[in-house]
């Protein structure tokens, strides 16, 4: 292991820590969630370590529950991660200079903070090395895996989740996700317009649907309301809490 | 392979079309040499529009009390740092809860 290798690993995993304390109640909730909804152990862990995307994989035990048919829960997982497309591209141009195989590791470590990681510090102009990504990816995948684990061994013991308001933890993590991004441009109006079509499509045609049409109205909005001007440029999540 | 159950194929295959995601958005759109300011201005947007999806109907549909905490939290988000913001949401939706 080189010096530079190491030196890039233990500044990533530096910037692990709060995205790994974040997801940790989460993390733990889908474990045990999980199981509640007749998943075995071995089924939760191996949802938290191929899937490795927490909203998704809460959509998809939700559905386990119920009789759904198998092609609708994988739909409607790939609905809710659908946004990782948009991720791809935007890290993809972060990180071209990666090999092949370590692009195919890094884009499965791609998760929402990872994204918000590579981009803020890709802004601020520092090296995106392999080593960085690892050291910021692979101890929030381990934890990740560990906490399913955990969550649905132990996780019977939680009675009653909405007692302690954790069935509202995660919508308040992407909210200050969201608040975190604050000072990209047009920000307000992508946020007003992604949060009215989710509310809209989550009333009049359901859920997971509404994570594709809110997004996709978002992103519109800012298509059309773009400066258009050839020296524009990428704004930085600037001051970013998410990223913290 | 009749030792593995549904739900482990469910689970492999969302993982695959989860792959996909992560892998598709650099395999299609690196194909471009330059992006559309449109399109770079729509890239930027992607992270607050797609998170924003995944709380606005849980502030709006849940009830009074998430309603308020949600519009509460929004508030604290902008001056205090992300955790404390979760963690402070929490407890007052736990406290509305109660009241209400």
């Amino acid at each position: 292991m080189t010096v530079s290798f190491k030196r890039d690993f233990l500044a990533g995993m530096r910037q692990c820590v709060p995205v790994v304390v974040a997801a940790a109640p989460f993390g733990l909730l889908f474990g045990a969630l999980a199981v509640d909804n007749g998943l075995t152990v071995g089924e939760a862990v191996l949802m938290s370590a191929t899937i490795y995307a927490g909203a998704s994989q809460m959509v998809g035990i939700d559905l386990f529950n119920g009789s759904a048919a198998p092609w609708l829960i994988v739909l409607s997982i790939f609905a809710v991660n659908f946004r990782h497309v948009l991720y791809s591209a935007a890290v993809g141009r972060r990180i071209s200079h990666f090999s092949l195989w370590q692009k195919a590791v890094a884009f499965f470590l791609l998760i929402d903070p990872v994204y918000a990681e590579t981009e803020r510090r890709s802004e601020a102009g520092k090296s995106m090395t392999f080593a960085w990504y690892l050291g910021i990816g692979l101890p929030v995948y381990l934890s990740w895996v560990a906490e399913g684990y955990l969550g649905a061994v132990f996780g019977g013991l939680i009675e009653n989740p909405e007692e302690f308001g954790i069935d509202f933890l995660l919508p308040l993590y992407f909210m200050a996700l969201v608040l975190g991004f604050r000072s990209r441009k047009n920000w307000l109006p992508v946020v007003l317009a992604s949060a009215l079509g989710s509310i809209a499509g989550f009333h009049f045609i359901g859920s997971p649907w509404h994570v594709s049409i809110g997004a996709i109205i978002g992103i519109a909005v800012a298509a059309i309301i773009a400066d258009t001007r050839p020296t524009q440029n990428m704004k930085a999540p600037v001051g970013s809490e998410a990223s913290r | 392979m009749d030792g593995f159950s549904v739900n482990v194929w469910i689970i492999l295959a969302a993982a695959l079309a989860t792959y996909a995601t992560r892998i598709g958005g650099h395999l299609i759109l690196s194909r471009f040499e330059r992006l559309h300011p449109r399109v770079e201005a729509a890239l930027n947007a992607v992270p607050a529009a797609v998170l924003t999806t995944l709380f606005a109907p849980a502030a709006v549909f849940n009830g009074t009390a998430e309603a308020l905490t949600m519009a509460a939290a929004i508030l604290i988000g902008l001056r205090l740092p992300m955790l404390a913001t979760v963690f402070i949401g929490t407890a007052i939706v736990v406290a509305l809860r109660a009241l209400m």
